[in-house]
């Protein structure tokens, strides 16, 4: 009995299936049809027109926090992957020691911890140093991103390093390879995967960031992302959609992209 | 290639290993002295969790020896990282690269010892046809079957020339006809190299086939180191007795020792001749040990009787299992021959013959 048991087959599964598909996916729909309303509302429809992608393009707040996001991204995510492997070969390539499941708990505590609280104690910390050092540049933004990227660069390192055979590193030691050739020839090939992983999930989570960028942001700072949360307070047109739009489709290209690169390589 | 048949490629003087500490430490050597032969098929024996994988890592320099020397022609090589060391290894789970072709792995040793590239190519060359994989040089390994890869890994431990080659357990993932064959490849490959080979295994039937010299281990302690001829024939103790091959023990009553021999009266009131393993003073009453093939069945009187339990039949030979008046099981096995069974049944009352030279006195 219990080999037959199949939750497809029980009843209201195609229901609760097809509502959650729904729920999700669809204001996704709806805002992107909206981005192409010709019309000044977000919901009813004026007919087809791309001039508020137009617009967004044109908008120079826009350009600026787009090319601030990438640049807080990509630095955040190359900074916090280097971090991350270091983080994950020490904690992996080691026997198990008193005090090593304080130290996961302590590489992934942005996790854990509420991003309010974090974001809080960023900015009264950042605020002091502007005061004593005077600078007040993206350093801080790209900081603060850097450390709660961590642990999403981690964990798909973590993951490769934990099902690698250690033998392998063993044999190429055998092989009068030297430990930093065994890591040069041996671990890092094996770990791209992962480590590209990790490099596109830190980028992700760093363009998306909201709450601790709207914290310690300097004037004249906002990310694409909190230009938008500005934009929406003072009133929504469809240029927001279409915004949302290129982020949206900017996304999934980063995925796909990530998806075939790890296919290749495995 | 020099042939120096008693020169030590590898000494292993006093070597202990003591993993844990404190109430939990456990010795994993017990100071384990051998000394291994230039040239030789040598192989540690014995159950799972007897040392004879941590031996082999001493050696190779996967972990270090908590007292004593591990000598590669004299020198001391315990405390060299595996990398300094001209030992090679092939790995239970072979441990090939799966990012690089099969000859890239075979060249892999080379490389990093700084060899020309076109001294590297002409030896991949030269092992892939050692090896009889010439065919597959372009392969990624995981495009290969587990016979192939075992090739692989032997063929890329054994490019570098290794003063000597450590086997752990190479044969175990095969198959039963492949691991035969493999076993005759190995001793082929071990000749045609000259390179000494030390084999772990737990298969006493490989061990016995293969080797030149086995050390048959147990709790961290070497309990013998001979031939395979010996091993089986001569064991020092009970537990090389019993681990090696069938075997029947019997309580005996020892007298009259002497120039290796003792008369042992057994429970059934018998008195048979023995041989006494070297150096060994046996006590008024030890173990006397009969192999189940060198003892005979009759319907006479013999040295014991008892009541044939059970008969299984193996194709070349058939093993009768007997039950002795004293108590004791006894087995004994009988060649087939084509035509005729082999002349007993469950239930009857049989005789067992001892003959001359088929019992030894063991140590416990």
């Amino acid at each position: 009995m219990a080999s037959n048991f199949s939750i497809k087959h029980q009843p209201g599964f195609t229901a609760i299936a097809a509502t959650c598909f729904v729920v999700l996916y669809l204001p996704i729909l709806v805002l992107v049809i909206y981005a192409f309303n010709a019309a000044t509302s977000t919901s009813e429809w004026g007919g087809f027109s791309l001039k508020w992608f137009q617009s967004a393009y044109q908008n120079t707040q826009v350009i600026d926090a787009t090319l601030r996001s990438f640049q807080i991204g990509a630095i955040a995510a190359v900074l916090s992957t280097i971090f991350a492997t270091m983080a994950a070969l020490a904690t992996t390539r080691t026997a198990s020691y008193p005090g090593l499941t304080f130290k996961y708990a302590a590489i992934n505590q942005p996790l854990m911890v509420p991003e309010i609280v974090t974001a809080v104690a960023l900015l009264i910390f950042f605020s002091r140093i502007k005061i004593f050092t005077g600078y007040s540049g993206l350093g801080y933004l790209i900081a603060a991103h850097t450390a709660f990227c961590i642990p999403f660069a981690y964990l798909p390192i973590r993951a490769r390093l934990e099902n690698m055979d250690l033998t392998l590193e063993r044999a190429a030691a055998d092989l009068y390879a030297t430990p930093w050739k065994t890591f040069r020839r041996i671990t890092l090939p094996l770990l791209w995967p992962g480590i590209l992983a990790g490099l596109m999930l830190a980028f992700v989570i760093s363009l998306d960031d909201v709450v601790i960028t709207e914290f310690v942001k300097s004037g004249g700072q906002d990310t694409l992302p909190t230009y938008m949360l500005g934009q929406i307070r003072r009133g929504i047109t469809p240029e927001i959609n279409a915004i949302s739009t290129a982020f949206l489709l900017l996304s999934v290209a980063i995925v796909t992209l990530f998806f075939f690169v790890s296919r290749k390589r495995d | 290639m020099p042939d120096k048949p008693d020169r030590n490629a590898i000494e292993v003087v006093n070597v202990s290993k003591i993993f844990g500490s404190g109430e939990g430490q456990v010795a994993a050597l017990d100071k384990v002295s051998v000394s291994i032969r230039e040239n030789e098929f040598f192989t540690l024996l014995g159950p799972s969790g007897c040392g004879k994988t941590t031996l082999l890592r001493l050696i190779a320099g996967f972990d270090f020896p908590t007292a004593g020397e591990i000598l590669l022609y004299g020198q001391d090589i315990a405390p060299l990282p595996p990398f300094k060391r001209p030992v090679n290894t092939v790995f239970q789970s072979y441990a090939l690269f799966p990012h690089m072709t099969v000859a890239d792995n075979i060249g892999f040793g080379l490389e990093m010892l700084g060899k020309p590239k076109a001294e590297i190519k002409a030896r991949v060359a030269e092992m892939l046809k050692l090896v009889k994989m010439e065919a597959l040089a372009g392969r990624r390994t995981a495009q290969i079957s587990g016979g192939q890869q075992q090739r692989v890994a032997l063929a890329r431990a054994l490019a570098p020339q290794p003063k000597v080659l450590l086997l752990d357990e190479p044969l175990s993932a095969l198959d039963y006809k492949l691991r035969k064959e493999m076993q005759i490849e190995l001793k082929r490959l071990q000749h045609e190299t000259g390179i000494t080979f030390i084999f772990v295994t737990h298969d006493q039937e490989e061990a016995l086939t293969m080797s030149d010299r086995i050390a048959v281990m147990s709790s961290g302690k070497i309990l013998q180191v001979g031939s395979p001829w010996d091993i089986y024939d001569k064991p020092a103790d009970r537990f090389v007795a019993d681990f090696i091959g069938e075997t029947n023990f019997l309580t005996a009553a020892i007298s009259s020792v002497g120039n290796g021999k003792a008369r042992a009266t057994l429970k059934s009131g018998a008195t048979v001749e023995a041989t006494v393993a070297d150096g060994f003073q046996p006590k008024d009453n030890a173990t006397v040990v009969v192999r189940p093939e060198h003892a005979k069945l009759t319907k006479d009187k013999g040295d014991l009787a008892g009541t044939v339990d059970n008969i299984v039949y193996f194709g070349t030979d058939t093993h009768i299992h007997v039950h002795l008046d004293s108590g004791e099981a006894f087995t004994v096995r009988q060649q087939n021959s084509r035509s005729a069974g082999c002349g007993f049944e469950r239930g009857d009352k049989v005789g067992i013959l001892i003959g001359n030279d088929a019992a030894q006195v063991l140590r416990d």
